[in-house]
């Protein structure tokens, strides 16, 4: 294991040290239970607005804590979901008396934790609503697995609400708001290379010189189908396709893209993806009304990257056009 | 024959030594079909629970293994935070009040530990999880406790039985968790979950029969 690290067992404590340091203006960092919150919290009668997961997918979430965006994020260890004392810790730290949304990828870990700081904070009153995010087209939404993961639609869904919520959305509506951002999302990923996390130390998976795994999700967990290495046109036209059949997308839609990279891929390969993105989408008569292309829910070292197509409605994209003010997206401020 | 207080605190403290010694064994398990932290994640929430307990250790079973869930819950996160704090804690009221637990007590615990998992995680038998582990675990000292088993009787039935069903997860296809991603691929693999399920109840045998 090659990384830029002093223990395995202090990475997370040490790398939120950082954060705080490099961004002292815009949040700060509680340690025990740990959690990022957004500075001047909580904002009286404003909608509160959290998320979490693993650590190792910088700068979602703790990047996303300010202005316009998150209120908290609560980091769990590497790809391991926050505890529900850390998440009690900072829906009670935003509570401005309107109550809390939730923010939740769709991992059996982080819905069980998220659920029982739930039933914590509604028993000392404050109110909580959950928005599950679950926009992976590459997992078979069956009633026979854990559902779909949730991955890059997590982004536009905090960047969506927090901007509601700053406008000064009730909880219900920002929640609403939510959803629907979900359910017309969606997102596939695609891996290079492996991931290791720093306290296993070796490497998630094994993955030959010259393979791809498609349909990887944002943990290094396997994806569903292993392929020779193939050109960035045709790999992007394999993910458009399956993202863009399954929503349906079709001619005359609006969406926010992301061609999202997962760690280990340089720009400008995300920019060449970008390209052929786009130009496929044009030749749907799909516009691309906004976009992100670089690294925003990552996983660790990996190489790859991953799209995420959202079909956006006037209220989305004026929500998407707010001032934001974090350490992993900043405009209009 | 009936288990005390000690009791308890030394299965607590074989779980510490029993997930550091398969620490890695249930990492490679996890990276297998999982996110490869569930060895790292057990060795250290029952690493937080021993440093717990050495500290201030409660005076009944109920008590203790409260405490140890507590600690769980905050330490251990995934999937396995919830799940194995909620086992404690449903095991916890179980116990309640109790110095000495006896063969209908022990099973007490497991039962309602067991429940608890259950509730938590929504899992059914053949999902390929902890559950497949624990409940024909459940089942086989429900019957040795019926025939007049004594406590390492029944903990022996339960673990012959939890061995089993860990192994019976290796041909299934998982329905459940992160390995659910999976699909076909899943199989052929032990479930890490259903291993360290195993373990727990290992721990318990091999304490108890002292």
């Amino acid at each position: 294991m090659k990384k830029l690290i002093n223990d395995p067992a202090n990475a997370r404590r040490e790398f939120l040290a950082g954060l705080a340091l490099a961004h002292a203006d815009l949040l700060a960092v509680i340690q025990d239970p740990v959690y990022v919150v957004r500075a001047g919290a909580p904002v009286q009668g404003k909608t509160g607005v959290i998320s979490g997961g693993g650590s190792g997918h910088e700068p979602m979430h703790a990047g996303f804590v300010g202005r316009g965006m998150l209120d908290a994020a609560c980091p769990g260890e590497v790809f391991t979901s926050p505890t529900p004392d850390q998440i009690e810790a900072a829906t009670l730290a935003v509570d401005g008396g309107a109550g809390v949304l939730h923010i939740v990828k769709n991992y059996t870990g982080d819905i069980m934790n998220f659920e029982m700081a739930a039933e914590l904070c509604q028993a000392r009153g404050v109110e909580v609503r959950a928005v599950v995010i679950n926009d992976d087209v590459a997992v078979e939404d069956s009633l026979y697995t854990a559902g779909r993961r949730g991955v890059g639609t997590t982004v536009l869904a905090e960047k969506i609400c927090g901007a509601a919520a700053e406008r000064g959305y009730g909880l219900a509506r920002v929640a609403e708001l939510g959803e629907r951002v979900n359910r017309h999302g969606r997102s596939m990923g695609v891996a290079l290379t492996s991931c290791t996390v720093p306290a296993a130390g070796r490497p998630n998976f094994v993955i030959g010189a010259d393979e791809i795994e498609m349909g990887i999700g944002i943990h290094g967990e396997p994806g569903r189908e292993r392929s020779a290495l193939l050109p960035a046109a045709e790999v992007t036209a394999r993910m458009a396709e399956a993202i863009l059949a399954d929503l349906p997308f079709t001619s005359g839609d609006r969406v926010i893209a992301i061609v999202n990279g997962m760690g280990g891929t340089p720009l400008m390969e995300l920019y060449l993806v970008y390209a052929e993105l786009e130009r496929i989408l044009r030749a749907r008569g799909i516009t691309v009304a906004r976009r992100l292309v670089g690294n925003y829910i990552t996983s660790l070292e990996m190489a790859g990257c991953s799209l995420t197509l959202l079909k956006a409605d006037d209220e989305m994209l004026s929500m998407w056009d707010d001032p934001v003010v974090t350490a992993g997206l900043r405009w209009g401020a | 024959m009936a288990i005390g207080r000690e009791a308890i605190l030394g299965w607590l403290d074989a779980l510490r030594q029993v997930y550091a010694a398969n620490r890695e064994r249930l990492t490679e398990l996890d990276a297998a079909i999982g996110d490869a932290d569930h060895g790292t994640n057990m060795d250290r929430g029952f690493t937080a629970v021993h440093a717990a307990l050495a500290a201030q250790a409660p005076s009944d079973a109920g008590d203790i293994l409260k405490s140890a869930a507590m600690v769980l819950i905050r330490t251990v996160g995934g999937a396995a935070g919830p799940l194995y704090g909620t086992f404690f804690l449903r095991a916890a009221a179980a116990c309640a009040g109790k110095t000495e637990l006896s063969p209908a007590d022990v099973v007490a615990l497991f039962q309602a530990g067991i429940e608890g998992v259950q509730q938590r995680g929504k899992a059914e038998p053949g999902d390929k999880t902890m559950i497949d582990a624990l409940l024909p675990a459940l089942a086989a000292m429900r019957a040795a406790a019926a025939r007049g088993a004594d406590i390492a009787g029944l903990m022996d039935d339960g673990v012959a039985a939890a061995e089993a069903g860990m192994l019976g997860t290796i041909p299934l296809q998982a329905r459940k968790g992160r390995a659910s991603y999976l699909g076909a691929r899943s199989i052929g693999h032990q479930d890490p979950g259903a291993t360290s399920a195993f373990l727990l109840v290992k721990a318990a045998a091999a304490t108890w029969r002292a």
